[in-house]
């Protein structure tokens, strides 16, 4: 390697440190916990595709989707959703004053969908041949078909959104430019796109009338979907700017915590109307489908948990934040959101899922190890690129022109 | 009980897929569905072909000897050990079709101290099937004749197959890495032609399973309600989801012997029409209506740049 090409790396991929420096810097109580989970998690996943699914979850013919799907497909492609919400906040709504937000944004949103697409991989019966909805056999009367389509198309439109930080990180001017020229086309096609796969993700239970629990069930099941992400995407940016600000406080360029507080206290309000929307949705289709019988029941009972502690607390913990100008409550809040859209997705996609037949699933230790080493390889390639690349800072020879 | 009319092709599958494919491809197509409210919802309902084959089942007649079960392992090489169905001990729980069993038969006791009655269950071949209209790699047909298949080579092992059919059918081979196929009841579609019959059709000793079109069988169901009053006055599956191609009649109520009760008469794709039909008008309009709002908040911006320099 040439000295120009060593000091390359050393001031860009170690962040100007020796090798062994890097490395030591490497080891930290976080990262041991982190890397304790990949080495469950990574060789599960190598089981997986030399013994089969059966071997490695407790999938049965009955329970044909677990937590692979339920947790890193359905929620996790609904907590990505943040990035869509801040473009269309940013570049169509003219709110420029979130731009500071948008990049972390959109890299969640890009990490969130590709390891979605990766435990997808993992769960599908022969991952090889995912082209074959896209190119070879498009079964076009499928909702899946509308879902890989979008997801597809959507991902490739968030790699575009997310390029530019990559190349200003690698100096590349003249990309640069040509991404700035197709920004605004990116971002109205991914709107269009967002809308059409988070929709169709509830879309896809529409079929199961009969094998989804009656108080989740609903014709307005795609609009539920939507509804949730959108509030869900928008609290997933307060908790990711929250732990950001914490790890990365030295590189916010809006590192002062009144402008923080100032755009928290404004995502909760969005979040908050999202909230409001999703909620009477969710009442409506409850009234819609005559279903309130089913209220006095154990799984009314886990119902209302969903709907209270999911959808009401966060919409009041909001509520009181914006009112009382209080950006911590406008995050516990966020919080909260997260983990009723969590419970949301885990209740349609597995738990209230085939709730009638004989036998229940449990997933197996081995299932959550894998899910739980997709959030650590999360974790690590977005702290990766954030050390790195322009995302919570700008350089001084780009500056913020789109 | 045969009929000469299993050779119908199965080329000639579901319209509405290929109305559906239409939608999506190309944007001329996807640009005049919006101008035509419920286009989708109007899709062509499935008139059953006068030549679809079906399958009536009279549980009255069953008496649990399981030799369609025998029969089916063997057809289909579903590689079982044949001493597996002599044996009565598999009575004492309730199975359910899986990868090695398309179809099953259980011992259901409707009452206290009644009799029991033997249900063989297996794919009903629906006549608008969910499986079919679920994926996304059409690896599922419903054939003319009736029966509905699977294909192998596309299936990419999503599932939403399983989870999309009402009765709960299909299984998978979760203990193959490479190549685990969805497994069902295909109704003997491959060898239907030359035994003339599915496999359990053909073997049942009481005559309990009756192969024909689905026409005939229909009025034979009715005959023998009419002729006896000790039967239950209902044909499963003939109304049921749009009408399968799978009948049932029974002395004793169906909800009593595990059928589902009050399955929706309308086909279960129905359910994803609306919702599908909205996808072609999103894409159209939306982005119209994002550019127009971008237009407006960049003019705005734009004024309030000038203004800032005067």
């Amino acid at each position: 390697m040439t000295p120009e090409g060593r000091a390359w790396v050393r001031e860009n991929i170690l962040l100007g440190q020796s090798v062994r420096d890097y490395l030591r810097s490497l080891v930290t109580p976080w990262n041991l916990v982190g890397a304790a989970i990949v080495a469950v998690g990574l060789p599960v996943i190598i089981a997986r595709f030399i013994w089969g699914l059966g071997a490695t979850t407790n999938l049965s013919n009955t329970n044909p989707w677990g937590i692979w799907l339920g947790f890193d497909m359905f929620f996790g492609v609904a907590i990505a959703t943040g990035g869509f919400a801040m473009v269309v906040g940013v570049y169509i709504l003219g709110r420029t004053e979130y731009k500071p937000m948008v990049r972390p944004a959109i890299l969640t949103g890009f990490l969130g969908y590709a390891l979605a697409v990766f435990g997808l991989a993992i769960d599908l019966g022969r991952p090889w041949r995912l082209p074959y909805p896209l190119f070879v056999s498009m079964g076009t009367a499928s909702v899946m078909f509308l879902v890989a389509e979008h997801l597809f198309l959507y991902i490739t439109i968030q790699f575009l959104e997310f390029l530019p930080a990559a190349v200003e990180w690698l100096r590349l001017r003249a990309v640069r430019a040509w991404l700035h020229r197709i920004h605004i086309g990116a971002v109205i096609l991914g709107s269009v796109l967002v809308m059409g796969h988070q929709s169709a993700l509830g879309a896809l239970f529409l079929l199961m009338p009969t094998r989804l629990h009656p108080l989740w069930y609903s014709p307005y099941l795609p609009y539920l979907f939507f509804a949730s992400c959108v509030a869900g995407g928008i609290a997933m940016l307060v908790v990711e700017s929250l732990v950001s600000h914490k790890v990365f406080g030295h590189k916010l360029s809006h590192n002062d915590h009144e402008t923080i507080d100032r755009l928290t206290l404004g995502l909760g309000k969005a979040a908050m109307f999202a909230l409001f929307a999703y909620l009477g949705l969710k009442l409506l289709s409850i009234a819609h489908g005559m279903s309130w019988n089913h209220i006095f029941t154990g799984w009314g009972a886990w119902w209302a948990v969903e709907i209270v502690a999911g959808i009401a607390l966060p919409s009041v913990l909001f509520l009181l934040g914006i009112w009382r100008e209080s950006a911590t409550l406008v995050r516990w809040g966020s919080v909260v959101t997260v983990l009723g859209l969590l419970l949301n997705r885990m209740n349609v996609a597995v738990i209230a899922l085939n709730w009638n037949l004989p036998d229940r699933y449990v997933p197996s230790w081995m299932e959550i190890a894998v899910s739980a080493t997709l959030v650590v390889f999360g974790v690590w390639i977005f702290r990766w690129i954030v050390n790195r690349m322009p995302i919570l800072n700008r350089l001084p020879e780009f500056p913020d022109h789109d | 009980m045969t009929t000469n009319t299993t050779n119908t092709s199965c080329d000639k599958s579901v319209s509405r897929k290929d109305f559906l494919r239409l939608m999506f491809l190309g944007g001329a197509a996807a640009a005049a569905t919006p101008l035509l409210p419920g286009t989708a919802s109007a899709a062509p309902r499935i008139e059953l072909h006068k030549d679809t084959l079906a399958v009536l089942i009279d549980l009255s007649r069953c008496i649990g000897c399981r030799s369609c079960e025998a029969a089916c392992n063997e057809a289909n090489h579903l590689g079982n050990h044949p001493a597996e169905y002599e044996s009565d001990k598999v009575f004492d729980e309730i199975r359910r079709t899986d990868a090695t069993h398309f179809t099953v038969v259980n011992k259901r006791i409707p009452a206290e101290g009644a009799a029991p009655v033997f249900v063989k269950n297996q794919c009903m071949h629906c006549s608008e099937p969910a499986c079919v209209s679920a994926c996304p790699a059409r690896a599922f047909e419903k054939n003319i004749n009736g029966a509905v298949t699977y294909n192998p080579d596309v299936c990419i092992g999503c599932r939403y197959c399983m989870q999309a059919c009402t009765f709960a059918m299909p299984a998978y081979e979760y203990d193959s890495a490479f190549d685990p196929r969805v497994r069902k009841c295909e109704m003997c579609f491959h060898n239907i032609d030359k035994q003339g019959a599915p496999a359990c059709a053909s073997i049942c000793p009481q005559d309990a399973i009756v192969f024909g079109r689905r026409e005939v069988l229909i009025e034979e169901a009715r005959k023998r309600l009419e002729k006896d009053a000790g039967y239950v006055k209902h044909i499963f599956g003939e109304k049921e989801l749009g009408g399968t191609s799978v009948l049932y009649i029974s002395r004793v109520p169906f909800d009593q012997i595990g059928f589902p009760t009050n399955l929706p008469l309308e086909p279960m794709p129905k359910a994803t029409y609306g919702f599908l039909s909205t996808i072609p008008v999103l894409h159209i309009t939306l982005p119209v209506l994002l550019a127009g709002i971008y237009s407006v908040t960049r003019r705005r911006d734009d004024a309030r740049a000038e203004d800032d320099h005067e």
